[in-house]
């Protein structure tokens, strides 16, 4: 079932050795060219640019090819800690998304079936946010936060904070910017699980004795898995390499850097491009054995 | 409910003025019932008729707008579905898609604690002759073979009462046979009062101690099988279950024991003790299968109705029986079942033909004749339904 929620991305790359016939093949041709071109080229590019070494009497970010594979050790020894930390903010976003997006996704899928209108309503207000860009969201969230704003001031002025405390450039504030970021693509496909479910289920369950909580555990959740496993990839994937959030121009500061601001800073702004490299191959190689393990034992849970 | 234990039987279900409003319509109005323990009762009616929502309102699905629900004596009106001692098996089965067969039956065990849950759920299944897919998911079975893990998941909680919603719907006619069979067998066995709402009025009569026949959120009759069939109370009864021919005229002589109606010039008469309204405008009936054709006019005879110069309009073979439609100038048409005892019609269509039956078989209702008339006789369901119900119970001693 878990396997499911994962299929439509998985499609384009196992229908190809199924399907032999010459009019599948010419049908799939500009597929893929465009995974060659634009995600196999890129990926190659990327490990060979991981492995160069600098180039001997060179400029700064002068690299020559070379098979240098302690690249990756020093970016593990530097970043681990980067690492950890994105996977733990990572992982808190994505349980506090999923804990938000669930009632709000079983409102409008099953609470509000009665009445269209406000499921149309709701619908909108969680895709509304969409229509303003991403930044423009995440610095009105500093402006919000930020030293002088009301929101501290009335803190402070209830004791809440100390006088010195900030709250931007917290692990809260950088959690909070990923939890609210997330939240639509956590609660859409939640809300297109929980919207096709069948309430006879939950119907027969209370026949069968069982509380409004029992039901909820052992029918409701259960049949909402393959909107759960999708939201939470959704969300947590792009979250782990997020580094907009974290970043000091945001809500982030020199302690909250996450992997993703390791990158940047290596590509962009120290010139490390093998360090940069390697560090996008790590984050990409960790995503992808988390989300196996993940989509593994989803799939298996259910079954038990 | 007691967790960790059976109901030791059947419990009473008893419905006091339940009225259920829903926005825009009422779907049942001031209904009174009382189903003893131990009983097959079966709702009968068309669909919209309120019984579903009958169903419903015991199973706690849904709360009733006014009256009180009683199993076993005890108020249940104010409880949620999963504290009443009621199991359903629903018309969509609804059994969980993820869940094996044998979780699916365990389940209400699980939620109330029962020991040996599992082996259980296994005699359950054994009992609908299902334990070999015991760990299939339910969507890898037949349509039959859910029906009965639907069956299995509710009988298997031994519940005071089984509400059954329209269960063999789904199914073909030969599985459907087998199903009763089987359920009136459990029945039987576990001693379990079963409510089964269903529109086959064969079914019906199959299965079920009492029948009522419901129509727009009322009881219209109710009674054993037989007497309903053979002794309706209303037009829509005697048309709903079975198939009926109805006359409607004044009231011309009375006897001490019948009355005489006069049709088109014909003396109609019916036994007084039969009939519900015995002066002024009353309608009669009699059933198909009580008519006896005849291909030249017979001879008056005491204690039997005849009517001449019919005209036969259709004729059609259906195996057991031919039914043959015939129209009788003023009285209107008149529906014939005879038994193929012969190879062939006894007549052709436009014969001209005489029926007679016993005034013993007739039958007066009760509506007025000016609620008549939205009644239109139900062709397509006709059968004869007492001759199946002894031919069930004679494959179900054969079996």
């Amino acid at each position: 079932m878990a396997f499911a929620a994962f299929a439509t991305t998985a499609q384009a790359a196992d229908a190809a050795p199924r399907k032999s016939s010459k009019i599948a093949l010419v049908l799939l041709a500009p597929g893929l060219a465009y995974l060659a071109l634009f995600f196999l080229t890129p990926l190659i590019a990327l490990i060979l640019t991981s492995l160069q070494a600098p180039a001997l009497y060179g400029d700064m970010g002068e690299f020559v090819y070379a098979f240098r594979w302690e690249n990756y050790v020093s970016v593990v020894n530097e970043y681990g800690e980067t690492f950890l930390r994105s996977f733990g903010y990572a992982l808190i976003a994505t349980v506090a998304a999923l804990l938000i997006s669930y009632p709000i996704a079983y409102f409008i899928g099953v609470t509000a079936r009665k009445w269209p209108a406000v499921q149309a309503i709701a619908l909108i207000l969680v895709i509304a946010p969409f229509f303003i860009s991403f930044l423009l969201r995440t610095l009105a969230w500093k402006q919000i936060f930020s030293d002088d704003s009301w929101t501290v001031t009335t803190l402070q002025a209830l004791s809440i904070l100390g006088p010195d405390a900030h709250f931007t450039g917290t692990p809260f504030a950088v959690i909070f910017g990923l939890t609210y970021n997330f939240i639509p693509f956590m609660t859409l496909p939640i809300y297109t699980t929980l919207e096709r479910l069948d309430t006879r289920y939950l119907e027969a369950s209370g026949d069968l004795y069982a509380r409004p909580s029992t039901t909820f555990f052992k029918v409701t959740l259960p049949l909402s898995m393959p909107g759960i496993v999708s939201g939470t990839l959704l969300t947590f994937i792009p979250a782990s390499g997020d580094y907009i959030n974290a970043s000091g121009d945001f809500l982030g500061g020199p302690g909250t850097q996450m992997v993703g601001n390791a990158i940047e800073s290596n590509f962009l702004v120290i010139l490390q491009y093998p360090a940069a490299a390697a560090l996008s191959i790590l984050l990409m190689a960790v995503i992808l054995v988390i989300v196996a393990i993940y989509v593994k034992r989803s799939g298996t849970e259910d079954l038990i | 409910m007691a967790t960790g234990t059976f109901a030791e039987s059947g419990a009473d279900l008893e419905l006091v003025g339940i009225t259920k409003r829903f926005p825009g319509f009422t779907a049942i109005e001031n209904l009174d019932l009382f189903i003893p323990a131990g009983s097959f009762f079966a709702l009968l009616g068309p669909s919209g008729c309120g019984k579903t929502t009958t169903l419903r309102l015991v199973a706690g699905l849904e709360d009733p707008t006014e009256g009180k629900i009683l199993v076993g004596g005890k108020d249940v009106t104010n409880t949620k579905p999963y504290q009443r001692p009621v199991n359903t098996v629903f018309q969509s089965y609804a059994l969980f898609p993820h869940m094996t067969v044998l979780e699916n039956v365990a389940f209400g065990l699980h939620r109330r604690g029962i020991k040996d849950a599992v082996a259980k759920a296994h005699e359950a299944l054994i009992l609908v002759e299902l334990d070999h897919v015991a760990n299939r998911k339910p969507q890898q079975l037949s349509g039959g073979q859910q029906q009965r893990v639907a069956l299995a998941r509710a009988v298997v909680n031994r519940p005071a009462l089984l509400l059954l919603d329209e269960p063999l719907g789904a199914l073909d006619l030969k599985l459907r046979r087998q199903m009763q069979l089987e359920l009136k067998a459990i029945q039987t066995e576990v001693g379990l009062t079963f409510l089964h709402v269903t529109h086959d009025q064969e079914e019906a009569m199959t299965m079920a101690d009492t029948v009522a026949v419901m129509n727009k959120g009322r009881i219209e009759q109710m009674g054993a099988p037989q007497e309903l069939y053979e002794l309706p109370r209303t037009a829509f009864v005697a048309n709903f279950l079975g198939q009926s021919n109805l006359f409607t005229g004044p009231v011309a002589a009375t006897t001490s024991n019948t009355i005489a109606l006069d049709i088109a010039g014909n003396h109609i008469v019916v036994p007084t003790a039969r009939a519900a309204r015995h002066n002024g405008v009353v309608t009669v009936g009699v059933r198909p299968e009580k008519l006896t054709l005849h291909a030249n006019a017979p001879a008056a005879k005491a204690g039997q109705n005849v009517l001449n110069g019919g005209v036969v309009k259709d004729v059609s073979f259906s195996g057991v029986s031919t039914q043959y439609i015939i129209a009788f100038p003023g009285v209107g048409d008149i529906v014939v079942f005879a038994q193929n005892m012969v190879f062939g019609p006894v007549v052709n269509e436009g014969a001209t033909v005489s029926v007679s039956w016993d005034v013993e078989r007739g039958f007066g209702i009760e509506d007025h004749p000016e609620v008549l008339g939205k009644f239109v006789p139900d062709d397509s369901t006709a059968s004869i339904a007492v001759a199946q119900r002894k031919a069930l119970s004679a494959e179900l001693e054969g079996a």
